[in-house]
């Protein structure tokens, strides 16, 4: 009986994506007992928070999903016009709405809302996919995109227009017009960067050189290098690395967090994170390729990218390669939000991949 | 494009799977090349950029050495106290911080205003002292209301105390807070190092000239701290060594002696072991107290101090140059001797003036003193002898026999700020004026050089110098005021000196003549009456040097405002035949030297040499004969 009742609790599980995001739920539990040891019992409760909320995702079929995509959608855009219209400020950006009884950042549900959103539309055009079916999902995407860029918030503007992309790129997005749109994005750069906030150029340009600014701007990724550098390849060991328990390194616990891991076990703490991000993204990207439905394919395959994205931009900055921009380290970093949306990704690879043998209609 | 067959379709879709599969794990790969550059090629350079970010090093200041006199009386030491100290970059509102702490403990205007200063001149990121010298009560009560006051905070500090107050001020200097030359002088010995945390710097006198030896070795505590700059725990410490001791020749309580002799006048003595160049008290009056510079001295006082027509900040002693007035006699009556010009018995008729071209130089007596040989002409002191010996030396005889005596030349004295006074000569008049018919030496300004006067100044320590080597025969000493200096952790000492600079070439004979003469000035000439019933047989020579030339008038002392009025000089020996104390006393504008500066001398010497504390300021003789 209670056998059975553990058989049904564990059924829409998929055994190695699980055992991939708990390895790096332990590292996260390891790294943060080091960098803040008294954020472990509020993380075990978002942990256990997203943990459900997976395990309720996975249980839905897909079909389910497709159900919600379209009203989520629009419910995320209105949220975001309110947001825009409404919102709270907070360290000088409007990403916040104010609900009374609690604050919501819109801006983070579209990170899943936008490539159902896309995933769906595409299904629906199936199977004769036209040109201009993919300017109708780019303009899908550019409005939410847009308005978070507005807030200003670029990480997770990056991270929406990532997970459109994606979706687009997976439904065939021809290699001639993602050329030409490199090309035109090269050249409206400069547009670009006369459209951009102060801060986010003093980011860029600290990027490219860091020492120009180093109590200002620039002591972000100064303190994060060094803290990696003097981790040599085996680190200083746990709780010993001395940038993170003097506090150089800012934002330790979260954005941060992985300058604090690199400098307490070294470059071959890195390269295992490296690989279990590698096959949790060999896993999705797997899942995708046997998914029934287009929807389930690029709905798969585009959270598996965002996946690498949080990871890719995450690290570049952490580590001095990219600007600074306000992305997580997944699954790693403290905080429930982040944790949700993406175990709410891995709940949607779970079910595509339970429903894998299922054909449509 | 469109997906017309499923099949097609998923190929399609997987070939682009294989794509994002490989460009996730180039990216992937670039991370890790990232990785290798910064933790294997760049690990030294960030593990010591982690290590200077964690620890700091800590100065510990070292205790200042003290300054003791010669029978171990201490002058200078230091006293440790709490002091308010605010640092200015954690505070918000200053003058808000200034006005709340006012309410719990005496802030008063003059504190804030030295505050004010301090800030001025501070360097970033140091904490300044708002109050020093807390009682106990201030201290409860400001660590009661601490936590109002971020940025504020209590500190045992060391502080510099002079116990004798305005005692031998000018001698012992101050130590203040250092300023940009102080730092260039750091820089010029490579002591930066040394005096990271350091926060006074010797200004004036012995604490200047003896700053690197007073200073001591700055220990270090290594302290692991965090990112906002507070220390975590020590690493390791080395401990600060205390700066060397002085000893000095000086005797405080003769100082003391002097210096009450001066009263409220102004002037210089500087006496001197004749058998070493120690220096027994080096006066300047009016002095100061330097207890007003250690904590950085508020405007006030500082106004005062330099506004004064009394000039109390110039050490007269050593920066003051002054004709020498008649106690230039006795050197030009040697240098007659040495050079052959005249015999001891050899006399003239002093008619009371010298007429040379259509010029009358007159003597101070109306009427002249008559026959006067060598002995009466420094007994007595007859200008008139000396216009004519004057005459017959010609200036560069004058200026060459002069010179061996130190004259016009700086002593070396180990104190700062000496001048080097003006020994005239035809090659210092070329030397000292740019148009040619100023450079020539008329033979005519040679007449008063004779006397002491024209363009002869001399400093009070370069008189001493002289007659101190007079009075040794001709070996001369460099002056100084350390005695000793005390390794204060080996405890070895290192003397300075005694060593006889040279020994002028003098007949001895001739010299017993000058002493004798100078004997006579204390017994039965101009000094008599300042050494009526002596215990003891001193030499002197008074001298008066004129401020202001008086043209074709009698000058009369009552007569002549105070600041136009001659300056009154003496110098002595004592004992006469075996010297113990040689000296120079200069009293600005005191009128005549016999009257003004051979009693202070007379104390000095009763004090010196018997032991009899004086019962007031010296006080001024009636005039005798001449100056």
């Amino acid at each position: 009986m209670l056998r059975q009742l553990w058989y049904r609790l564990i059924s829409p599980i998929d055994p190695p994506l699980m055992a991939l995001a708990g390895a790096l739920l332990f590292v996260a539990l390891l790294v943060l007992a080091s960098a803040s040891p008294e954020r472990l019992p509020s993380q075990l409760i978002n942990i256990t928070a997203a943990l459900v909320i997976m395990r309720l995702v996975a249980q839905s079929p897909p079909q389910r999903l497709m159900h919600i995509a379209l009203p989520l959608y629009l419910f995320g855009v209105l949220l975001l016009i309110a947001v825009a219209l409404f919102g709270d400020i907070s360290k000088g950006a409007r990403r916040w709405l104010n609900l009374g009884f609690m604050r919501i950042q819109p801006s983070e549900l579209m990170k899943i809302a936008m490539p159902l959103m896309l995933a769906w539309y595409f299904q629906k055009r199936e199977p004769l996919i036209r040109f201009r079916d993919y300017g109708i999902a780019a303009l899908l995407l550019l409005v939410p995109v847009a308005l978070i860029a507005k807030q200003p918030d670029l990480g997770t503007a990056i991270l929406v227009l990532a997970a459109g992309f994606y979706v687009i790129f997976f439904a065939g997005l021809p290699w001639k017009v993602m050329i030409g749109l490199a090309i035109a994005a090269a050249a409206a750069a400069p547009l670009a960067w006369s459209k951009m906030h102060d801060y986010q150029r003093a980011r860029i340009m600290t990027l490219f050189d860091p020492e120009s600014d180093p109590l200002g701007k620039g002591f972000h990724i100064i303190q994060s290098t060094i803290a990696i550098g003097s981790g040599g390849i085996f680190g200083k060991g746990w709780g010993q690395g001395t940038q993170a328990q003097l506090e150089f390194i800012p934002e330790r616990h979260t954005d941060f967090i992985f300058a604090v891991m690199s400098e307490e076990f070294g470059l071959i703490g890195n390269l295992v994170l490296l690989v279990i991000y590698a096959m949790l993204i060999a896993r999705g990207l797997m899942i995708a390729g046997n998914a029934p439905t287009l929807f389930t394919r690029l709905l798969a395959g585009a959270i598996t990218l965002i996946f690498f994205t949080y990871a890719f931009v995450n690290m570049g900055m952490v580590s001095g390669i990219l600007p600074v921009v306000g992305v997580p380290l997944p699954f790693i970093s403290y905080g429930g939000t982040a944790l949700v949306t993406l175990f709410f990704g891995i709940g949607i690879l779970m079910s595509v991949h339970k429903n894998r043998m299922l054909v449509q209609k | 494009m469109e997906f017309a067959n499923p099949q097609e379709g998923l190929e399609k879709f997987r070939s682009r799977l294989g794509v994002a599969a490989g460009f996730v794990l180039f990216c992937f790969f670039l991370l890790f090349a990232r990785f290798v550059w910064l933790q294997i090629f760049q690990y030294s350079y960030y593990k010591t950029r982690a290590e200077e970010n964690r620890i700091s090093l800590v100065p510990i200041v070292p205790n200042r050495g003290l300054i003791v006199d010669r029978n171990g009386v201490v002058m200078a030491r230091n006293y440790s106290a709490y002091t308010l100290e605010i640092t200015p970059s954690k505070v918000g509102d200053l003058e808000e911080t200034i006005d709340g702490l006012a309410k719990i403990i005496d802030i008063q205007a003059k504190d804030r205003k030295r505050f004010k200063r301090l800030l001025e001149e501070s360097k970033n990121f140091e904490s300044l002292p708002i109050r020093n010298r807390l009682t106990d009560e201030e201290v409860a009560k400001f660590i009661a209301h601490r936590y109002r006051f971020p940025g504020v905070d209590i500190k045992a500090r060391l502080f510099r105390q002079y116990p004798f107050g305005d005692l031998a001020s000018h001698m012992l200097g101050y130590i203040g807070r250092i300023d940009t030359r102080d730092e260039d002088k750091i820089s010029d010995q490579e002591q930066d190092d040394n005096y990271r945390g350091t926060d006074h710097f010797g200004k004036r006198g012995i604490e200047q000239h003896y700053e690197f030896q007073l200073h001591g070795i700055t220990g270090f505590e290594q302290m692991e701290v965090d990112a906002g700059g507070r220390a975590v725990r020590t690493l390791a410490r080395t401990a600060p060594v205390a700066g060397n001791n002085l000893t000095l020749t000086i005797d405080a309580k003769l100082q003391g002696v002097v210096e009450k002799a001066f009263g409220d006048r102004r002037g210089a003595l500087v006496a001197i072991e004749p058998s070493t160049g120690g220096i027994l008290a080096l006066v300047s009056m009016p002095n100061f107290d330097p207890n007003l510079f250690v904590d950085g001295i508020d405007t006030q006082s500082w106004q005062e101090l330099n506004d004064s027509p009394d000039k109390p900040m110039i050490n007269r002693a050593v920066y003051g140059a002054y004709p020498p007035g008649s106690t230039f006699k006795p050197y030009m009556a040697l240098a007659a001797l040495e050079y052959g010009k005249r015999k001891p018995e050899q006399g003239i008729n002093d008619p009371g003036f010298f007429n040379f071209g259509n010029h009358q130089f007159r003597d101070d007596k109306k009427g002249g003193h008559g026959y006067v040989d060598m002995y009466a002409s420094i007994v007595a002191s007859c200008d008139t002898y000396y216009y004519m010996l004057a005459n017959d030396l010609g200036i560069d005889n004058i200026a060459k026999f002069m010179a061996q005596f130190g004259f016009g030349q700086r002593t070396g004295v180990d104190i700062p700020g000496e001048a080097e006074g003006v020994l005239p000569s035809e090659e210092w008049k070329k030397r000292r004026f740019k148009k040619p018919e100023q450079q020539k030496w008329y033979a005519g300004e040679t007449i008063s050089i004779g006397i002491g006067q024209g363009y002869n100044a001399y400093t009070p320590i370069q008189l001493a110098q002289a007659v101190a080597t007079l009075a040794n025969n001709g070996v001369m000493y460099r002056p100084h005021l350390v005695k000793y200096i005390t390794d204060t952790r080996s405890g070895t000492q290192t003397m300075i000196e005694p060593q006889p600079v040279k020994a002028i070439p003098l007949k001895q004979e001739n010299i017993d003549v000058i002493k004798h003469a100078m004997v006579g000035v204390n017994k039965e000439g101009t000094g008599a009456r300042a050494f009526a019933g002596a215990e003891y047989v001193s030499a002197g020579k008074t001298g008066t040097a004129q401020v202001f030339s008086l043209k074709g008038s009698n000058y009369k002392e009552g007569g002549t405002k105070k600041e136009l009025r001659d300056h009154a000089l003496f110098i002595a020996f004592a004992p006469a035949d075996n010297p113990k104390i040689a000296l120079a006393v200069l009293v600005e504008n005191g009128g005549f030297g016999a009257a003004a500066a051979a009693p202070i001398a007379r104390q000095v010497f009763d004090y010196y040499l018997l032991g009899k504390m004086p019962k007031g300021p010296a006080g001024e003789t009636e005039a005798g004969d001449g100056d």
